[in-house]
């Protein structure tokens, strides 16, 4: 009886969080305009997703993924490279550790005088926030290899281009999938505050935005939850990925 | 052809010796250690060590702890370098021939992203065997050695004999010349390190090869050696080499036999007045 139960208990948040907002409303504990009823809420999202918000939906999922995808293809790479040597890892170290912990919203203005108001400015400031978060990953993964199984490729008579490519490439990797996962979600992060602002005409964020300038509620409510729902599923995605490709990983 | 290897190394190591010392006169040495040493940091760990290893037997090093057991074997197999010294094998230095190595830490020794098998036909991988031929070379020392296990699951499905087994079969492709362990039961539980002290001694007598085991434990390194390695305390010398003469396949009626049981006294006794020395 209790093994059965076990899978049904995630729902009971969800049940929880739902049954305190629709009593909220209904016994108009709340202002009405600013929280709506679930029900309301949920109408524009079903109704959204087929329409505006489905297209600004597919937006900010093409910029994030965009982001994500350029700053793995140079970080990755940097990464290994940087993370084979000590010596020029720590020499970077401050570097990278700065620019990782300056906020990337911070970047903005920079980033628009270089790109102008476009596309090419939510991702590139997107990716360069992402690629400081999975070259750092990746860099660690690679210093972090088992000594022992180094060792092992070295006696078995590996040169040190195979023990790079045969064992550290492979060593690094759940570590990069921490990366990859953390860059996506600070990627989505950084779109969604740049479709605010920047002369947007698009995406999750500039409907947010948008739905709360001109007071409709129901449909602010339902774009907040498209966002979350893509920052869920984005994480899911790669954390499905990761176990089917990184079968090995904390075992 | 395994029974004659068998008889013939219970003849040689059975000649009756005065001095266990020379018994690497009576067989030529496979391994010639002259004029090693070693320091870490200000401890000397090795000065000026001498060793001869005798072709086709299983060497237990043993001895109290940090004496630098394992740091002789990972010098011979260099995994260290040595600061001083010279090493041969046949005369030959150690790129020229080759030899397996077996870690104690199997669970990082191993590649968790590999199957079993392909892990065990990595090193002829690096030899740069043809795939074909890695398989097929694989699979016959698989059958060989009669290994019952699934080597189609990764590492980590495995309990922990059976990574170790793998591991040991991963050294053993190669058809190495010398064999090295360093504690490689140390990890297991008993009733698995017990059931891998035979996996290990039919192996031995099964392919011949050279051994040199690193072990913890004297009544394991008396049972599975030919000599026993008895190390002193730093800066190592040889505190003695025993041989044990009972005959293989030793079984556990061997543990209670009169001349196995002498020897491990003295064994015991060397390890002792060499522990008490400091």
């Amino acid at each position: 009886m209790k093994e059965k139960l076990e899978p049904f208990l995630p729902v009971i948040g969800v049940v929880g969080l739902f049954a305190v907002w629709f009593g909220a409303t209904s016994l108009k504990l709340v202002d009405p305009v600013l929280l709506p009823s679930p029900m309301e809420a949920g109408k524009a999202f079903y109704k959204g997703m087929y329409g505006v918000l489905g297209f600004d939906f597919v937006k900010t999922v093409y910029r994030t993924l965009m982001a994500t995808a350029i700053a793995a293809v140079i970080a990755i790479p940097l990464g290994i490279v940087l993370g084979a040597s000590e010596k020029l890892y720590r020499s970077l170290e401050f570097v990278i550790d700065f620019f990782r912990s300056t906020p990337a919203s911070a970047m903005f203005p920079l980033f628009l005088v270089l790109f102008g108001v476009g596309d090419e400015t939510k991702i590139s400031v997107a990716a360069f926030g992402a690629i400081l978060v999975i070259l750092f990953n990746v860099a660690y993964g690679v210093m972090n290899a088992r000594k022992t199984r180094l060792l092992a490729a070295k006696v078995m008579g590996a040169s040190r281009l195979r023990v790079l490519f045969d064992v550290m490439l492979f060593e690094s990797l759940p570590q990069t999938f921490v990366g990859l996962r953390n860059g996506v979600s600070l990627a989505l992060v950084i779109i969604v505050v740049a479709e605010m602002f920047i002369g947007s005409q698009d995406g999750l964020g500039h409907s947010v935005f948008e739905a709360q300038q001109m007071f409709e509620m129901p449909r602010m409510y339902a774009a907040i939850f498209a966002a979350g729902a893509l920052g869920y599923g984005l994480n899911l995605i790669f954390l499905t990925i990761e176990r089917r490709f990184v079968h090995w990983s904390g075992k | 052809m395994n029974a004659a290897q068998h008889a013939l190394r219970v003849e040689t190591a059975g000649v009756p010796s005065a001095n266990s010392l020379t018994v690497g006169a009576i067989k030529r040495p496979h391994v010639t250690v002259r004029g090693l040493s070693k320091k870490f940091g200000k401890t000397t760990i090795y000065d000026n060590f001498d060793l001869d290893i005798p072709r086709g037997e299983l060497i237990s090093v043993f001895g109290p702890n940090g004496c630098g057991k394992s740091t002789l074997i990972n010098m011979i197999a260099g995994l260290i370098p040595m600061d001083a010294g010279q090493i041969l094998f046949d005369g030959m230095q150690l790129a020229d021939i080759k030899f397996g190595y077996v870690f104690q830490n199997y669970r990082e020794a191993l590649f968790p992203w590999m199957r079993a098998f392909d892990n065990i036909a990595y090193p002829l991988k690096m030899m740069n065997v043809s795939p074909a031929e890695r398989k097929a070379r694989t699979e016959q020392l698989v059958a060989r050695l009669g290994v019952k296990i699934d080597l189609n699951l990764y590492p980590y499905q495995m309990s922990g004999g059976q990574q170790q087994l793998v591991s040991i079969m991963r050294a053993l492709v190669v058809e190495p010349e010398i064999l090295f362990l360093d504690e490689p039961f140390s990890a297991l539980d008993y009733e698995m390190t017990l059931f891998m002290r035979e996996q290990l001694q039919k192996l031995f007598m099964e392919s011949g090869t050279t051994m040199v085991l690193v072990s913890h434990d004297l009544e394991e390194a008396v049972y599975l050696a030919d000599h026993v390695l008895l190390l002193s305390r730093h800066p190592a010398r040889v505190a003695d080499f025993p041989a044990v003469t009972s005959p293989r396949p030793r079984t556990d009626a061997t543990l209670s036999d009169p001349e196995f049981v002498s020897t491990k006294a003295h064994c015991l006794e060397v390890f002792q007045r060499e522990v008490r020395r400091a």
